[in-house]
């Protein structure tokens, strides 16, 4: 299988490859291209000219800036797994990055190719809502930075404007008080997952403060099971509530069938995932 | 669409070749330079048959394009044995009988092998887990996760 053929312009600098995505008319970023690339060679996907952003240093590695963990948009999976930076001050995407693909895959995939690219099945964006990460954009009007909250639109549609690059991503320190979880099912490795579910508390005693629950490939882009998040606000952990919110988390589900399973098992597999993820996660605030 | 020059280094040797944007490293090793030890499996990034150790990282040349090889140190399947026989890895292959048809092998030994660097000295879990990017149909992974351990018995030794 060969893609269909293409134009190829390898970007030096972010500014780079905004002015070459403005040169060229639907031309697209290539970062890891182990989603492109396999969507181009089944010709989902013809873009005439791809905009190679590999050699560009300062979309690579991770920082830390005050209160917000900074990874540059090239970061690699292996990168973020093997991070001491990320293992201190957010370890949920160590978790969830060690069950993304298989070990090759995690050399060349980049969390920001995963964050943008809009594939329901990707595992960051799920996380990137539940983290309440920020994402830094830079187009031909220089950059802004969005909220992850409302960033996903539907299946390959996100908040990028026209000839607009993902550069970084600012994710909050893990506070005292916070816990993570991610349960992810998936039928074999280096499959998506059939529901995967990132959580994020904080906890005071047995009572959530807060709490962000992530969805993956259960709707038409990642999403927050906001009315299971309403019904655990405020309210002392018991199995009784974990059982309630998980109905509500199944109900917000609204995946594509295929064969994976049908929506009614989906629906259920991500309720199942919010249970592992939430004891997970409050395990985890309470150290 | 206008080919390209690309130039990078294959088991130590510097290669020239000429090649459209679209074509993937798989094709250029195998139908352009000879070297047919890296298979073409599923073409979809998942099998791995076709992994080749580009600039120390295990990648699936499937996935790749060839001129973003541009400058690269690759090293195909070809490039492991030298003068003096077999390398460490394909030697516990051979002596644990980490095969059957074979057709997975070349994979396996590169994976393998950068695999062994990452972690020298990895447990059974870890193997597996490093080890999970590459399929084979026959063996049921028995004999080559023996393979792995053998292998890295050896290089601690040596």
């Amino acid at each position: 299988m060969i893609p269909s053929a293409f134009e190829y312009h390898r970007a030096t600098s972010v500014q780079d490859a905004v002015d070459k995505l403005s040169q060229n008319e639907d031309a697209k970023i290539i970062a890891g291209g182990h989603s492109l690339l396999p969507m181009m060679k089944l010709r989902f996907a013809e873009p005439p000219c791809l905009i190679d952003i590999n050699g560009i240093s300062e979309l690579k590695g991770i920082t830390l800036e005050g209160d917000h963990l900074v990874i540059g948009a090239m970061t690699s999976e292996n990168e973020i797994i093997n991070s001491p930076l990320v293992a201190q001050h957010c370890p949920l995407l160590i978790d969830a990055a060690k069950l993304i693909a298989d070990p090759q895959v995690r050399n060349r995939g980049t969390i920001g190719g995963d964050v943008a690219h809009g594939d329901p099945g990707n595992d960051h964006p799920a996380i990137m809502l539940a983290l309440n990460a920020d994402l830094v954009l830079h187009g031909p009007d220089g950059e802004r930075t969005t909220p992850a909250n409302g960033f996903f639109l539907g299946t390959y549609w996100t908040g990028l404007e026209e000839h607009e690059l993902l550069v970084k991503i600012r994710i909050p320190v893990r506070q005292s008080g916070v816990g993570y979880g991610y349960a992810k099912l998936k039928r074999k490795t280096g499959d998506y997952a059939v529901a995967g579910c990132p959580v994020y508390v904080r906890m005071s005693g047995n009572t959530v403060s807060e709490v962000r629950i992530g969805l993956t490939n259960v709707a038409p882009c990642a999403i927050r099971a906001e009315a299971a998040e309403d019904m655990l606000t405020g309210q002392a952990v018991s199995d009784d509530l974990v059982a309630q919110a998980a109905i509500a988390v199944r109900d917000a589900c609204d995946p594509a069938v295929d064969l994976r399973g049908d929506a009614e098992y989906k629906s259920n597999m991500a309720a199942q995932m919010f249970k592992r993820a939430f004891k997970d996660a409050v395990a985890s605030a309470r150290g | 669409m206008a080919k390209q020059h690309v130039s990078f280094n294959l088991n130590g040797k510097s290669v020239d070749v000429l090649v459209e944007p679209r074509e993937l490293l798989i094709h250029t090793l195998r139908e352009n330079l000879n070297m047919t030890g890296a298979h073409i499996g599923c073409e979809s990034s998942h099998c791995g048959v076709c992994t080749v150790d580009i600039d120390g990282q295990s990648v699936k040349s499937c996935t790749f394009l060839t001129v973003q090889a541009q400058g690269s140190e690759v090293l195909s399947v070809e490039g492991l044995a030298t003068t003096d026989g077999l390398h460490v890895v394909q030697q516990a292959f051979v002596d644990e009988h980490g095969l059957q048809c074979g057709f997975c092998t070349p994979g396996m030994l590169l994976r393998a092998y950068r695999f062994l660097q990452e972690n020298p000295n990895p447990t059974e879990d870890e193997i597996r887990w490093g080890m999970s990017g590459n399929l084979c149909r026959c063996t049921g992974y028995q004999n080559i996760v023996k393979a792995v351990q053998t292998a890295a018995q050896k290089l601690q030794q040596a």
